[in-house]
């Protein structure tokens, strides 16, 4: 493989791992003047086991919530040097690291405005450390922390709203992406790295682990989620929503029988409508339907 | 130049001396002072910083570690519950091997919530791989941040350096401290040069996994590394020693007195003056006392206190903090030095003090030279109110 | 004295993934490639590399044989097939 790779194979994640989609866009996206800050999480530990190294940028791990405070010293370092304007700064984690753990420093990295793109890669559990509920874990959903049973459905909390958590904030972009519209995320992240100031951008990204899928259909989940509008593709530029993926949307059923993480549902129709629910609410709030016989 | 000045601004203007790029903190009494003077410094466009006010201490030391990674000096400061706060960043910085000076202004640990000074915050930290320096009075304060950097950034160490000072006592008192010149402090601390540093010209991976295969070495390295700083740190003194004037000799142990003394008290930080005090005057009516004033925590100079001490008879430590369950933490290092040692004090009394900012007087300490005789104290905390106490809790 | 600490890329050959293959690998047929690229977009290892139409092929040491290239392929252009002999795995 090419040796100027900014995200080398020989990594050791899951086949078929749709974090690992995301990031080798995400940095290709960017650029080699990228330096790349992660949180503890699989993306870091599948791509950084000494001696190896998966990043052909300047990387740094240091702990598991502090990636936004780390990039905040990092940004601040080039600054005060006088090269920000010549080095984007991208700090990253998983949903854990960002929507529970790592919320305090993300949130003082979005006060304080730094000149920062934050990645959140959503595979809505902590799956490195085998699969247990987070804050993004979605309703029903079948977790280690969150199993189901006879008398519960599972999960029973709905996802945090971190894009809105984001929004709040007053930052000048925010957008959510996801594995399987690859375009779209390049499109969003280069988007994001032309604007000044913190950007959020939050990457719907199956794991065939945790979610109990063949690996081969990461992008058919992936897709499905959008589809179904329960993951809805948006982007807000400086508070005033600038896109979204319109849709002619499926039934949730469709998105969730192809996962194990569900099954449980299948069976259920109060939870299912439920979940549907969620979906119909998305597709009113950001007027998902689309206008057109075809998607666009 | 020469100023009558409040210990928390001497501390700012060594800090400003240095020329940190990136400074970050979080308010916490009694640091709160060194920051606010920085932060000033900056507004006002004396000191070129990036000062990045943050939402916790574990972020502030996570910036300053982003920023010290980027190649870039950085200073923070912080006490008790913020250096806990901080404790895994703390850890994390020293296992990767980044310079770095961080003030502790030394204060007690909740809880109870008590804002006073004590050597509990930067002791229970011991561990964590940093350079630990005591210091005694604003002067050495100055002094010390401004070795701190030339120490910490030297290509055979990259280790951070802890100073810690008491706080009230010294953060907030007024002092006579000279204030060295720039171009003086500029010959002695050239800017920083990394060994190794994010930059997109040549990338590189920082803070990897390293499994069973790997992570012992990484810890056998900093253990050899501050075995070196024994040696490195006495070289420092001396080259500051030339610059500036003021001798510390190996800048790891000050030995006040102690070389025909009968009964000798070691301790670290500002307590060492008041014991200068005692020893004095004890001195004066011919009793022959001394005082070992321990700098270097860690690395411990387990040799130069054995020196020092191996012919005196009968030794008191007074620490400042507890172990709670075990030895107070100065005292098992004293009794350690000399274990299985041919030459030895025939008594190491151990002696806590000044908990939670209990004053200790100059009563206090003559109090300690009473009780050192030849039968040995094992952990006696001085000032003690027993009428606070009840065997059982209730009414 | 330092132990392990920092990694450069230049260094670092990965993990031989390859091996974690079973059944199946994908073959780049290079005959109706329009070299839009999705393939390499998709790829989780990032081992699938190509220039014009019909030059694009993976790195069988890194690819763990997920499927995902042969099933975005819009021309159907890459197809998954039982691995070869063991001589031929490499």
């Amino acid at each position: 493989m090419e040796d100027r790779a900014l995200f080398k194979p020989g990594h050791t994640a899951c086949a078929g791992c749709g974090q690992a989609i995301a990031a080798h866009l995400v940095i290709e996206a960017a650029g080699s003047n990228t330096i790349v800050v992660n949180n503890t999480g699989c993306l870091e530990v599948f791509s950084t086991r000494y001696p190896e190294t998966a990043w052909g940028v300047p990387w740094i791990h240091s702990l598991f919530e502090n990636a936004a405070a780390v990039a905040s010293g990092v940004e601040a370092a080039l600054i005060y040097l006088g090269k920000k304007d010549a080095t984007n700064v991208i700090a990253q984690a998983g949903d854990g690291g960002t929507a529970d753990i790592g919320l305090q420093a993300l949130s003082g990295m979005f006060e304080r405005g730094h000149d920062i793109l934050y990645v959140c890669y959503d595979n809505e559990a902590y799956e490195n450390t085998g699969i247990q509920r987070s804050g993004l874990t979605p309703y029903g959903a079948n977790t280690t922390t969150s199993p189901p049973s006879a008398i519960s459905i599972g999960n029973i909390r709905p996802k945090k709203p971190m894009p809105e958590i984001a929004l709040a904030h007053g930052i000048p972009y925010v957008a959510t992406c996801s594995a399987g519209f690859t375009q779209d995320l390049q499109r969003k992240v280069k988007k994001a790295i032309s604007i000044k100031g913190p950007k959020y951008i939050q990457i719907h990204v199956p794991c065939p682990l945790g979610w109990r899928h063949e690996p081969g259909l990461t992008l058919e989940v992936a897709k499905l989620a959008v589809e179904t509008g329960l993951y809805p593709l948006i982007e807000y530029e400086n508070g005033v929503l600038a896109s979204r993926k319109t849709i002619t949307p499926k039934p949730v059923e469709e998105y969730l029988k192809i996962q194990g993480r569900f099954k449980h549902l299948l069976g259920n129709p109060e939870a299912v409508k439920q979940i549907q629910e969620i979906a119909d609410n998305n597709i009113k709030k950001y007027d998902l339907r689309s206008k057109e016989p075809k998607d666009n | 130049m020469r100023e009558f000045l409040e210990g928390s601004r001497a501390v700012a203007e060594a800090i400003k001396l240095c020329k940190p790029g990136v400074i970050s903190a979080y308010p916490i009494t009694p640091q709160t002072h060194i920051v606010e003077e920085l932060a000033q410094m900056v507004a006002d466009g004396e000191l070129n910083a990036q000062f990045v006010n943050v939402e916790s201490e574990h972020s502030a030391a996570s910036v300053v570690l982003g920023a010290v990674a980027t190649g870039v000096r950085a200073f923070t400061a912080t006490s008790s519950q913020g250096l806990l706060y901080m404790a895994e960043v703390i850890f994390n910085i020293a296992g990767m091997r980044l310079p770095l000076v961080l003030t502790c202004a030394n204060r007690a640990i909740s809880a109870p919530i008590n804002i006073w000074n004590d050597q509990q915050d930067s002791v229970s930290l011991r561990d964590a791989g940093w350079i630990q320096l005591y210091v005694e009075n604003n002067q050495e304060a100055v002094d010390f941040h401004l070795m701190g950097y030339r120490i910490s950034e030297d290509k055979s160490i990259m280790l951070p350096v802890m100073v810690c000072m008491d706080g009230f006592i010294l953060t907030h008192g007024m002092e006579p401290v000279d204030i060295p010149e720039q171009e003086k402090l500029d010959k002695f601390l050239p800017a920083y040069r990394p060994l190794y540093k994010l930059d997109p010209a040549e990338p590189l991976t920082m803070g990897l996994l390293a499994d069973p295969d790997y992570y012992l070495e990484t810890r056998f390295a900093i253990q050899e590394t501050l075995k070196e700083a024994l040696s490195f740190i006495p070289k420092i003194s001396k080259e500051f020693s030339s610059i500036f004037g003021r001798d510390y000799k190996d800048c790891l142990i000050e030995e006040y007195f102690t070389k025909d003394a009968e009964k000798v008290i070691v301790a670290m930080g500002s307590v060492c003056g008041t014991i200068k005090e005692v020893v004095d005057e004890l001195r004066k009516k011919g009793k022959k006392v001394g005082l070992l004033k321990l700098i270097s925590y860690r690395p411990f100079p387990y040799a130069k206190v054995y020196e020092a001490l191996k012919n005196v008879p009968l030794v008191a430590v007074l620490d400042k903090a507890v172990s709670l369950g075990a030895y107070a933490p100065l005292a098992i290092e004293i009794k350690a030095t000399f274990f299985g040692k041919k030459k030895s004090p025939k008594v190491v009394s151990s002696f806590v003090a000044g908990l939670g900012g209990r004053d200790i007087t100059l009563d206090s300490i003559k109090e300690i030279f009473r009780k050192l005789s030849q039968k040995e104290v094992n952990q006696e905390f001085i000032d003690l109110k027993p009428e606070l106490l009840r065997e059982e809790y209730g009414g | 004295m330092f132990g392990p600490l920092i990694v450069k890329p230049i260094k670092s050959k990965g993990d031989k993934t390859g091996a974690w293959r079973i059944k199946l690998r994908p073959k780049f047929l290079q005959k109706n490639c329009i070299a839009c690229r999705m393939c390499v977009s998709v790829c989780p290892e990032a081992c699938v590399q190509g220039k014009e139409k019909n030059t694009f092929t993976c790195d069988y040491n890194y690819c763990k044989g997920c499927g995902l290239c042969a099933l975005v392929c819009p021309k159907d252009d890459i197809v998954m097939t039982e691995e070869e002999a063991e001589g031929e795995k490499k």
